[in-house]
């Protein structure tokens, strides 16, 4: 049972990294890698829209704050293995390239694209987070008490 | 009689051409790329993914140099081409608590936890006109400190301990969506939320402004503004669970409103809410005033009569463009109509003229 928690887990979050990873990362990881796995192509690419949802408060009533645009594609190895890309953007390749990739990972190849592509991908997503969040605080109000001079 | 009229395609594609031509504008100059657009005028394209309600800088920024800067007409825009995209789901709702703030200020607690983090802020400049910008200035890098890892705490949360806070009700998992079915009245606050996110920048402002200098005045403080990344994460129907399918940014704006209580509720701070796409901070400030000037009914607040009390006034209005195809429509041809006018005016003057001559030979 836990195996499969982990097993849902560790999809999750490689299908995370793919899909907010920018779609040139993605592309020049993807091709360093020198994968050529054998495939079909289930559906798409297919461009379209997820209505994101906020709360009330932060945290009441769900409500529609408006839709982004999300291109999802499915693919077939060989093997019979299928892997799915939900991918922020319009870019058909970069769903492509997530589907094959989310394929691959539940394969014996998962090692070889988790060295050669996930990893490289998670690296510079967390690099540009700690940049942006070191700028922030720098930016951080530090508060002084300003002694007065009357008694 | 109804006379249909044809003609006029050559000059529409002739002013078409001449409008590709204008807005290249001087060839000499080097043309703008999208690019550059996304990347320089962020906040224009900010503007346009929140109005315009799609979440795609690309395409927002594309709109803009399509509409030749005008961003309205590049909301318009982006509104057709989100018709024309199937809709895959809706996300679970996003967990702003999670936010990675770029920027996070409080006008009610100094020492919050997390503390009041600027950001890159138009705050505390001096609105001089800064001409090193028109001389190709390079910018240096900004400072940088060590990184916090932990989430930032919603400030709230903090008031929301001692009870003081007004709680927010639950609601349904799939909310009324105005983009599927049309706005009725009346609209519960989730409905009121969407229409407000997408309204129009100076519509909104104006209305927040009108609570301020005294139309349903409500002592509103900005507890939280927070402006930073989110994950959003959707259901995937074909796996049976949730991924994060993206990450957007967003401004955040909580205000704690005085209440001195009414005939159902007790003396409390209440809330007012604002969510918008992207770096938008007067519009999520002004979202948050009119959505709390909205709730008096469910505060059981007295009607006053202000304007931004009156739903049927803000969410009938607030579109900038509905307001736009409404307002524009009367510059294109109505001449039957006016011919029709026209008849009528001239048959009432003759008329008046009978009148008046009759009575003056009466008089005689």
């Amino acid at each position: 049972m836990t195996g499969t928690a982990d097993t849902v887990a560790a999809r999750k979050a490689w299908m995370g990294l793919l899909a907010k990873a920018p779609a040139a990362n993605l592309a020049t990881a993807w091709g360093a890698a020198g994968l050529a796995p054998d495939h079909v192509v289930l559906r798409g690419p297919e461009i379209g829209s997820v209505m994101v949802r906020g709360r009330a408060g932060a945290v009441g009533a769900p409500f529609n704050l408006g839709e982004m645009t999300v291109t999802r594609c499915s693919v077939k190895l060989s093997c019979g293995t299928v892997g799915h890309g939900y991918v922020q953007g319009r870019d058909g390749g970069k769903a492509r390239i997530a589907a094959l990739v989310d394929a691959l990972m539940q394969t014996g190849a998962a090692e070889r694209v988790e060295t050669a592509v996930l990893a490289p991908l998670r690296e510079d997503a967390h690099r540009r987070k700690d940049t942006r969040a070191a700028k922030a605080a720098a930016t951080k109000v530090e508060f002084f008490t300003m002694v007065r001079g009357e008694d | 009689m109804y006379v249909a009229v044809k003609g006029g395609e050559r000059a529409i594609d002739n002013a078409h051409a001449w409008l590709a031509e204008e807005r290249r504008g001087d060839r000499a100059v080097p043309e703008l790329t999208v690019a550059q657009i996304r990347e320089q005028m962020s906040l224009a394209v900010n503007r346009v993914m929140a109005e315009g309600s799609l979440y795609d800088p690309d395409l927002a920024a594309l709109a803009i140099k399509q509409a030749r800067g005008d961003l309205i007409e590049a909301i318009f825009l982006i509104r057709a081409y989100r018709t024309t995209l199937p809709r895959f789901g809706g996300s679970a709702p996003l967990d702003t608590g999670a936010m990675a703030c770029d920027r996070r200020v409080s006008a009610t607690f100094k020492d919050a936890p997390g503390g009041q983090v600027l950001g890159p802020t138009f705050d505390y400049t001096h609105r001089l006109l800064d001409f090193k910008l028109a001389a190709d200035g390079e910018v240096s890098a900004p400072a940088e400190a060590e990184a916090r890892q932990e989430a930032t705490p919603h400030i709230m949360s903090f008031l929301d301990r001692e009870g003081l806070i007004q709680p927010e009700p639950e609601g349904a998992d799939t909310p009324p969506d105005l983009t599927r079915s049309p706005l009725e009245l009346p609209a519960e606050r989730a409905l009121r939320l969407q229409a407000l996110t997408r309204g129009d920048e100076g519509f909104i402002l104006g209305m927040a402004y009108s609570t301020q200098r005294g139309y349903a005045r409500s002592h509103a403080f900005v507890a939280e503004l927070r402006i930073g990344t989110v994950p959003v994460e959707m259901e995937i129907p074909e796996l049976g669970f949730s991924v994060e399918i993206g990450e957007i940014t967003v401004t955040e704006c909580e205000t704690v409103n005085q209440f001195r209580g009414s005939r159902t509720e007790p003396p409390q701070f209440t809330r007012g809410y604002g969510l918008v796409f992207g770096m938008t901070e007067r519009k999520a400030i002004s979202m948050a005033l009119v959505d709390r000037a909205l709730r008096w009914k469910e505060l059981g607040e007295d009607d006053v009569g202000a304007p931004a009390q009156d739903e049927e006034f803000v969410l009938y209005h607030s579109d900038n463009i509905q307001a736009t195809g409404f307002l524009e429509h009367i510059k294109l041809p109505h001449y039957v109509d006016f011919q029709s006018e026209l008849e009528l005016i001239r048959k009432l003057r003759r008329e008046a003229a009978a009148a008046s001559s009759a009575s003056g030979e009466a008089a005689e």
